[in-house]
C-alpha cells in the first residue's frame, strides 16, 4: 500500500494514528519534567472530520485542547513539540507553550484558551471574510468543549453570527468533560443542541467517535455555509479519554463510564471497519502505525535539540513597532 | 505548631469558617469535586460545582451577599476574573456606595496565578494591582502558610468583598501553623519579616522570599535589609512601611506584576510623598516587564526579580555608604 494508493479514509486514519502518537509522546514528556498538557486523547474523529472538509482559504479557532485541530491542519509535529517545549522553533517561539498555538500559515488563528475566548473572537474573524478580508469565499471554523457552551459568551456568538449572517461553522466536541466537573452537573441533557437551535441556526449532532460521519456532516455543513453564507452547528458526541490536564489520574472519572467510552476508541473503530471492507489489511495497519512513529520520533528529536529562546527577546512582539511595516 | 502546606492551610481555613458559621458556601468549578471532605461535612448546597461560568459564578455571589449568605467562589486561575470582573468591580465594589450604604457584599474571591509553572499569559498574570484600583475591594495576596490560613478566615469574617490570591509557586511550600482555635490574621497589617537599619525591601507574595534571600546576601557584606511583607495590598499598611522607611531612608520596591500603575509604584508614591525628608537616595521599583507572561521556562524566569537584582540595586544605593564603612573597619 503506496501513500499514492491512499484512500481519504486511510488518509483520515492515518492522521488520527498521527494525533495519538504525538499526544502519546508529549505525555512522555510531562513524565520527564516537561510542562503539562490538555490532550485530545478520543477525540481525534472530531479533528480529522471536521478539519479536512475545509480549504485552505478557511480559517479555524481552536482552544486548549487544540492538537488534533493543528496536526490535522498540517503543522509539523516537530514545531509543535519544540512550542510545548518552550523552544525557538515552535510556532510561537516559545511564548505560547501548549495552551495557545496559533499558526496563521495554516490558518489556525487566534487560539485562546481561556474557555469561550474563540467564540467571542470567531464572529469577527467570519466578519472580515464575509467583508473581503482573505480569500473569496473562506469560512471560519470554531472549536470549542462542552463546558464553553456555559458561558454567557456562547450565546452572544450565536446571536450575533445569526443576526449578522456571518459564514461561521461552530464545532462543539461535546466529551462530557469541563475539567473536573462532569457536564451532567451543568446543563440538561440535549442542551447544546437545544440551545444553539434555539437561536435560529441549522443543528446537525453527531457521533463524534465515527469519523466518516464527522466528516460526512462537515462537508455538508461547510458546503452550506458557502452557499447561503449564514451560520451552521455542529455538535460532535464525543468523550475525553485522558485526564484534563496532563498529569490527572481521573479518579473523579467514573471507571463504568470511562470503560465504555475506551471501548468506542475512535481510531479502534474506523481501523476495525477499513479492515473488514478489506481497505487495509493486518500489515497495511501495521505499516501506517511504523510511518507515524518514525515521524514523531523525528519530530521529538528535532523539538529536544531547538534552542531555548534567547531572554533579551523577553519583551519582543508586546506591541507592533509603529512603520516598521511598509 | 503544626507542620502543613499552603493548600491545606487554606483548606484548613475553609472548613474552620464553615463550620464556625452556616451562611459560608463555597462555590466554583469542580470545588465540590476537589473538597470531597467538605461535601461530606456541610453537604451539597453549601459546596456547589458549577457551570464553567464566570460572569454568573461572581454576579450570584454578589446576589448572595447581598442578601445575607457569606459566598467564597473560588475562580481558579486570576485571568478568568476578567470575566468576572463586572460583577466584582461594578456591583460588588460600587452597589454598597450607590445604594447610599444600604448593603454589604461580605464574599471571597479566590484565585491563583504567578509564574513557575510554564502555562503562559492566560494562567499566569499577576493582576492584583488591577483590583486595588478598584473602590470598595480589599486585596490580600500572602507568603507564609500561616497567612494564607489566619487571612482568609479574616477575609471571609470580613463585611466587604475581598480579592484573595494564592502565588501558584507557594501552593506546596511547607510552613508552621499556630495550633490555637482561631488562627486569624488582620487585613491590613503588614509584617516585618526581618529587621535592619540600612534599607527598607517591601513585597508580597513569592516575591518576599527573593527579598529575604537578598537580605541574606547582604548580610555578608555589612548590609542590615529591613523585609516588609504587605500580606494585604489594600488597606494598605502605610504605617508599617513609613515607619521602616524614617528608620532606613531606602526603599526597594520588589514585585512580581508589571510595574506601570502597580504596587511597587504606589509604594514610591508612598514613600516621596510622606516620607521625603527621610529618603536618602532615590526609590528603586524592581518588577516583571510589561509583556504578557510567556510559557518558556527561560522567558518566564527572565521576566522574575531576582535576589542578585535586588542585592545589586541596594549596593547602588548604598555605594558610597558601603565604601565609607569598608573604610572605617579597615582603620
Ligand atoms: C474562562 C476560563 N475558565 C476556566 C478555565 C479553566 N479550564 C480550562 S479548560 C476547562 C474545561 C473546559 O471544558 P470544555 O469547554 O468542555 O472543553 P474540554 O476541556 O472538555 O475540551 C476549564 C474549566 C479557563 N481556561 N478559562
Ligand atoms: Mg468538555
Amino acid at each position: 500500500m503506496s501513500a499514492v494508493g491512499m484512500t481519504d479514509a486511510l488518509r483520515r486514519l492515518e492522521v488520527m494514528l498521527l494525533i495519538r502518537a504525538y499526544e502519546e509522546k508529549l505525555v512522555e514528556f510531562q513524565r520527564g519534567g516537561a510542562p503539562g498538557t490538555c490532550t485530545s486523547v478520543g477525540q481525534e474523529a472530531c479533528a480529522v472530520g471536521v478539519v479536512g472538509a475545509l480549504e485552505s482559504r478557511d480559517r479555524i479557532l481552536t482552544n486548549h485542547r487544540s492538537a488534533g485541530h493543528l496536526i490535522a491542519r498540517g503543522a509539523d509535529p516537530g514545531r509543535l513539540m519544540a512550542e510545548v517545549l518552550g523552544r525557538v522553533d515552535g510556532y510561537c517561539g516559545g511564548r505560547s507553550g501548549s495552551l495557545h498555538i496559533s499558526a496563521k500559515e495554516l490558518g489556525v488563528v487566534l487560539t485562546s484558551t481561556i474557555v469561550g475566548g474563540e467564540l467571542s473572537m470567531a464572529p469577527g474573524v467570519a466578519l472580515a471574510q464575509k467583508m473581503g478580508q482573505g480569500e473569496p469565499g473562506g469560512i471560519t471554523a470554531v472549536f470549542f468543549g462542552d463546558g464553553a457552551a456555559c458561558e454567557g459568551i456562547f450565546h452572544e456568538a450565536l446571536n450575533l453570527a445569526v443576526q449578522w449572517q456571518l459564514p461561521l461553522l461552530f464545532v462543539c466536541e461535546n466529551n462530557d468533560w469541563q475539567a473536573f466537573v462532569h457536564r451532567r452537573e451543568t446543563m440538561p441533557d440535549n442542551a447544546i443542541a437545544d440551545w444553539a437551535a434555539g437561536h435560529g441556526l441549522p443543528v446537525v449532532t453527531v457521533d463524534g467517535n465515527d469519523v466518516e460521519a464527522v466528516h460526512a456532516a462537515a462537508r455538508e455543513a461547510v458546503a452550506a455555509i458557502r452557499a447561503d453564507g449564514r451560520p451552521h452547528f455542529l455538535e460532535l458526541v464525543t468523550y475525553r479519554l485522558r485526564g484534563h490536564f496532563e498529569p490527572d489520574d481521573q479518579a473523579y472519572v467514573d471507571a463504568d463510564e470511562l470503560a465504555r467510552w475506551q471501548a468506542r476508541d475512535p481510531l479502534q473503530g474506523i481501523a476495525d471497519r477499513l479492515l473488514a471492507q478489506g481497505t487495509l489489511d493486518a500489515a497495511g495497519l501495521a505499516q501506517l502505525r511504523d510511518r507515524v512513529a518514525a515521524r514523531i520520533e523525528a519530530a521529538a528529536h528535532f523539538a529536544q535539540a531547538s534552542a531555548w529562546p534567547d531572554p533579551r527577546t523577553l519583551t519582543h512582539h508586546v506591541y507592533v513597532e509603529q512603520g516598521a511595516r511598509p | 505548631m503544626s507542620r502543613m502546606t499552603t493548600e491545606q492551610a487554606i483548606h484548613q481555613a475553609l472548613a474552620e469558617e464553615m463550620q464556625r458559621d452556616e451562611r459560608v458556601l463555597l462555590v466554583g468549578e469542580g470545588v465540590a469535586t476537589k473538597r470531597g471532605d467538605l461535601v461530606r461535612n456541610f453537604g451539597t448546597a453549601r459546596v456547589r460545582n458549577t457551570p464553567l461560568a464566570e460572569a454568573i459564578i461572581a454576579g450570584t455571589a454578589v446576589g448572595a451577599a447581598a442578601s445575607g449568605l457569606r459566598p467564597v467562589i473560588d475562580l481558579l486561575f486570576a485571568p478568568f476574573l476578567t470575566y468576572a470582573m463586572d460583577a466584582l468591580v461594578n456591583s460588588a465594589g460600587k452597589l454598597r456606595y450607590l445604594s447610599g450604604g444600604q448593603f454589604e457584599f461580605p464574599l471571597v474571591a479566590m484565585s491563583m496565578t504567578g509564574s513557575g509553572w510554564c502555562v503562559g499569559a492566560q494562567h499566569n498574570h499577576n493582576l492584583e494591582a488591577m483590583f486595588a484600583h478598584a473602590p470598595g475591594l480589599k486585596v490580600v495576596m500572602p507568603s507564609t502558610v500561616a497567612d494564607f490560613k489566619g487571612l482568609l478566615k479574616a477575609a471571609i469574617r470580613d463585611d466587604n468583598p475581598v480579592l484573595f490570591f494564592t502565588d501558584l509557586a507557594l501552593l506546596h511550600q511547607e510552613g508552621e501553623v499556630p495550633d490555637v482555635a482561631d488562627h486569624l490574621v488582620p487585613l491590613g497589617q503588614a509584617a516585618v519579616r526581618r529587621v535592619g537599619a540600612d534599607v527598607t525591601l517591601v513585597s508580597y507574595a513569592k516575591t518576599v522570599g527573593v527579598c529575604l534571600q537578598a537580605a541574606e546576601q547582604l548580610q555578608a557584606q555589612g548590609i542590615a535589609a529591613e523585609v516588609i511583607d504587605l500580606r494585604t495590598l489594600k488597606p494598605l499598611d502605610e504605617a508599617t512601611v513609613l515607619r521602616s522607611l524614617r528608620k532606613t531612608g531606602r526603599l526597594v520596591a520588589v514585585t512580581e506584576a508589571s510595574g506601570l500603575c502597580g504596587m511597587a509604584a504606589e509604594l514610591a508614591a508612598l514613600a516621596v510623598t510622606r516620607a521625603f525628608d527621610a529618603l536618602r537616595a532615590p526609590v528603586v521599583r524592581l518588577t516583571g516587564p510589561d509583556a504578557p507572561g510567556a510559557s518558556s521556562w527561560v522567558l518566564e524566569q527572565a521576566a522574575l526579580p531576582t535576589a542578585e537584582a535586588v542585592v545589586e540595586a541596594v549596593q547602588g544605593m548604598l555605594g558610597d555608604a558601603v565604601v565609607v564603612r569598608e573604610a572605617l573597619a579597615t582603620t
